[in-house]
């Protein structure tokens, strides 16, 4: 690719940046587009997630577990302790939450340490030059900002149900209006609703934002610098120093897949702890 | 960075997946792992309970073997004592009926010298008779004299 003629590494990264993408309407407007290879990469690997631990907890045993079990509930068990540990209140339907996130974030994730080019090299040789030539794939849902959005906006809709299961829909709402600014005589009341509905409405909104665009960052930032890396090794006198940034970066971004999936995960609880609490 | 539909194809299925944990994963792993938390404690506990037992156990059993070997102490004490006694019984019935036999043995003894001792003098007078009479044999008539002779049997 660095060999084509208007080519370079910034083709190259512009090259692999791009989504597969089809749109079922018919004036194809943007918004309908759909990025298949995110949603594709996304499902199977939640349907691998589930397919997993539902084969363990279908036989899961009291008595002494197989070693495939004691890492499923090693998982478990790390999910539910954090849990524990922040949110105060009936965990059974917070902690599978929690779990969800946690593994499927931290498997798309995982999907960074595949080599940048695996997915174009197996369309190049199953589906030949030509199929090649008009097909992109992305092997990372989450530096699809589509994918975090999705999680994070989710994840407000679950928050938001915590804090109106907790205070009521009536409660709910008068705590949008009258919190965090008290008064204690009804025009002051009046006077602190709008400024206290802004304030909760902006709180509220930054919540996913922030979770979406720092797992959105962290990934897509670690792919970019993956792609650059990559582009040392069209070239000879480049292969070694590539091959040895390339397995450091990938040792260090074991970290940041873990840490990232971990804080997407936290973050939530956190939210849904706060949201129960009554101000 | 364009938001599209892939975004609303990204929440339905993280809902899909939290329903199917929720539902399907999560209670089971769950409850299995609780019941594995009860069952160790109940180990735990049954452990020390079966240690405590034992410790009242070993307890009972060294006084028990106290006792027993106290109550071995007395029979075999007894044991001799009743030995002893026996013994002592034995060996007087046994002194007293050599005494006896001893005692019947000289009656015996008694008996016969003084038969023999009758005997023997009866044969002397009879002897000094008949030498007498070989003596005198005519001038002494028996009749006269058996007075006499009689009397001198007796005397010796």
């Amino acid at each position: 690719m660095a060999s084509e003629p208007q080519g370079g590494l910034t083709e190259y990264i512009q090259h692999h940046l791009n989504h597969l993408t089809v749109n079922f309407s018919a004036d194809h407007f943007w918004f309908w587009n759909l990025r298949a290879d995110s949603i594709v990469v996304s499902f199977v690997l939640g349907a691998a997630f589930c397919l997993w631990f539902w084969l363990f907890a279908r036989k899961a045993t009291s008595g002494v577990p197989s070693k495939g079990q004691a890492l499923v509930e090693l998982a478990i068990e790390f999910v539910d302790t954090q849990v524990k540990d922040t949110f105060h209140g009936d965990r059974r339907t917070v902690t599978p939450l929690a779990l969800s996130i946690f593994m499927w974030v931290f498997l798309m994730n995982a999907m960074d340490l595949l080599p940048v080019d695996l997915a174009g090299w197996l369309v190049h040789t199953f589906a030949g030059d030509e199929v090649a030539h008009h097909t992109y794939f992305r092997m990372v849902p989450t530096a699809d900002i589509n994918t975090t959005v999705g999680l994070s906006v989710a994840v407000l809709f679950i928050v938001i149900g915590h804090g109106i299961k907790a205070k009521g829909g009536f409660g709910f709402g008068k705590e949008l209006l009258t919190a965090p600014f008290h008064a204690s005589n009804p025009i002051a009341k009046l006077i602190l609703v709008i400024p206290n509905f802004l304030l909760n409405v902006v709180e509220t909104l930054s919540k996913p934002v922030s979770l979406a665009m720092r797992l959105f960052g962290n990934m897509y930032g670690g792919e970019l610098v993956f792609m650059l890396i990559a582009g040392l090794m069209v070239s000879w006198i480049s292969f070694v120093p590539g091959v040895v940034f390339n397995t450091a970066w990938a040792i260090f971004h074991i970290l940041i897949i873990a840490l990232q999936a971990f804080i997407f995960m936290m973050l939530t609880i956190v939210y849904i702890a706060t949201a129960r609490e009554h101000h | 960075m364009e938001i599209n539909m892939t975004f609303l194809g990204q929440m339905i299925s993280f809902a899909i997946l939290v329903w199917f944990t929720t539902k399907f994963i999560w209670p089971q792993l769950n409850g299995a792992i609780e019941e594995r938390q009860k069952k160790v404690a109940e180990g735990l506990a049954a452990a020390e309970r079966a240690r405590a037992e034992l410790k009242d156990a070993d307890a009972k059993v060294a006084t028990e073997i106290k006792q027993a070997r106290l109550q071995a102490t007395e029979i075999i004490d007894k044991a001799q004592q009743q030995a002893n006694q026996l013994l002592d019984k034995a060996r007087a019935e046994a002194t007293a009926e050599i005494n006896r036999l001893k005692a019947q043995a000289q009656d015996e003894i008694a008996s016969m010298a003084q038969r023999a001792r009758e005997q023997l003098r009866e044969q002397v007078g009879a002897l000094a008779v008949k030498g007498a009479e070989k003596i005198v044999q005519r001038e002494i008539d028996p009749a006269a004299h058996k007075a006499l002779l009689d009397q001198l049997a007796a005397e010796i």
